[in-house]
């Protein structure tokens, strides 16, 4: 599905089987939104960034 | 029918590739996204909704929430993979290094010092160029190269003004190598596949995250061993395994206990996230 960029405006390809957590980023302004489902309604916020302990 | 719960904060291509290896293996997959949930730990059994099944694989990407979620998913009763003290330890350089020397296995030599006075004199020691490592990190985060004693002091400085943890300078000499190090993954006792990671242009770290590139490497016998020790060593029951080819043989310096293998597993053929479903579900709870 398309998904309207809250930041720019550009247009978002979120993937039919995305579930929550997944990552997607907008093609024109390159930001990056974390995908989750309020009742049952997909929707998008701004991703978290990569922090200091985060790794392997 | 097994159910399998995957505790994340970021789906990354592992997450995915687990959830495909447990409909692939005819187990059930439940994805828990840990980020915006609670846990009461004080309630006699474990909170349902976040933790219900037989057996955990733990995939958190920040470190802190990794071990935290553990400690909880552990004193639960259910297994997990990978265990609390595994964690702690793997999420530590300086407790890694002891496990390793402890348990009789190569490691670079290493040093920890506390004050800016310490970490200058632990340098001199172990002589320059030498690296200085932040003791939790990933990702080859904050890992200095320091060359010469007037970079020392610059790099120490601006640690002196961050985060007491890091101010415990971990010292380790500069093994000379390849322009590569090895990453080996072991799953209980096997030592599924390994990578040589070679450094990204203009990159003395070869980490994936930096951009180094995963090549497929046979497992010699020496590898096999040392690996599958080093998983032994801290209780793993899924490891990355960091190894070096110094001039006095392999030296283990890391070990991964969330590994990455989104690089390694096309690289090598191996279906990593299969092993390791395999594995969670001998464990499961029965």
């Amino acid at each position: 599905m398309k998904v309207k960029c809250p930041d720019c405006d550009g247009e978002i390809n979120v993937p039919d089987d995305a579930i929550a957590g997944e990552i997607v980023s907008c093609p024109d302004c390159g930001q990056e939104y974390e995908v989750y489902f309020e009742n049952g309604k997909l929707k998008l916020k701004p991703a978290e960034t990569v922090k200091e302990d985060w790794g392997e | 029918m097994v159910k399998i719960v995957i505790t994340y904060d970021r789906i990354r291509a592992e997450e995915k590739a687990l959830q495909r290896a447990c409909e692939e293996l005819g187990v059930e997959a439940c994805l828990v996204d840990i980020k915006d949930a609670f846990i009461d730990i004080t309630k006699s059994e474990v909170n349902p909704e976040v933790l219900k099944g037989d057996v955990v694989i733990q995939r958190c990407v920040g470190h802190y929430r990794s071990l935290y979620l553990t400690a909880i998913i552990e004193s639960s009763g259910l297994p997990v993979i990978n265990p609390f003290q595994t964690t702690l330890i793997c999420g530590d350089k300086l407790l890694t290094t002891l496990a390793l020397k402890r348990a009789g296995i190569p490691t670079p030599k290493t040093l920890i010092a506390f004050t800016r006075e310490g970490a200058l004199r632990a340098l001199e020691e172990v002589g320059y160029p030498a690296i200085l490592k932040p003791v939790v990190g990933s990702w080859g985060r904050l890992v200095s190269l320091i060359k010469d004693v007037e970079t020392a002091k610059v790099v120490i400085e601006h640690r002196e003004l961050m985060y007491p943890l890091y101010q415990v300078f971990y010292i380790q000499e500069f093994v000379k190598k390849p322009d590569r190090d090895i990453r080996c993954f072991v799953v209980g006792d096997e030592a599924i596949a390994a990578i040589y990671r070679y450094a990204a242009p203009g990159e003395w770290r070869s980490n994936t995250a930096l951009g180094g590139k995963a090549v497929k490497m046979e497992i010699s016998e020496g590898l096999r061993e040392l690996s599958i020790k080093a998983a032994k060593a801290v209780g793993a029951h899924v490891v990355g395994v960091d190894c070096l080819e110094s001039e006095r043989g392999l030296l283990v310096h890391e070990l991964n206990s969330v590994t990455e293998f989104r690089n390694a597993a096309p690289a090598t053929g191996v279906d990593i996230a299969k092993k390791i479903v395999e594995y969670a579900i001998s464990l499961a709870k029965k």
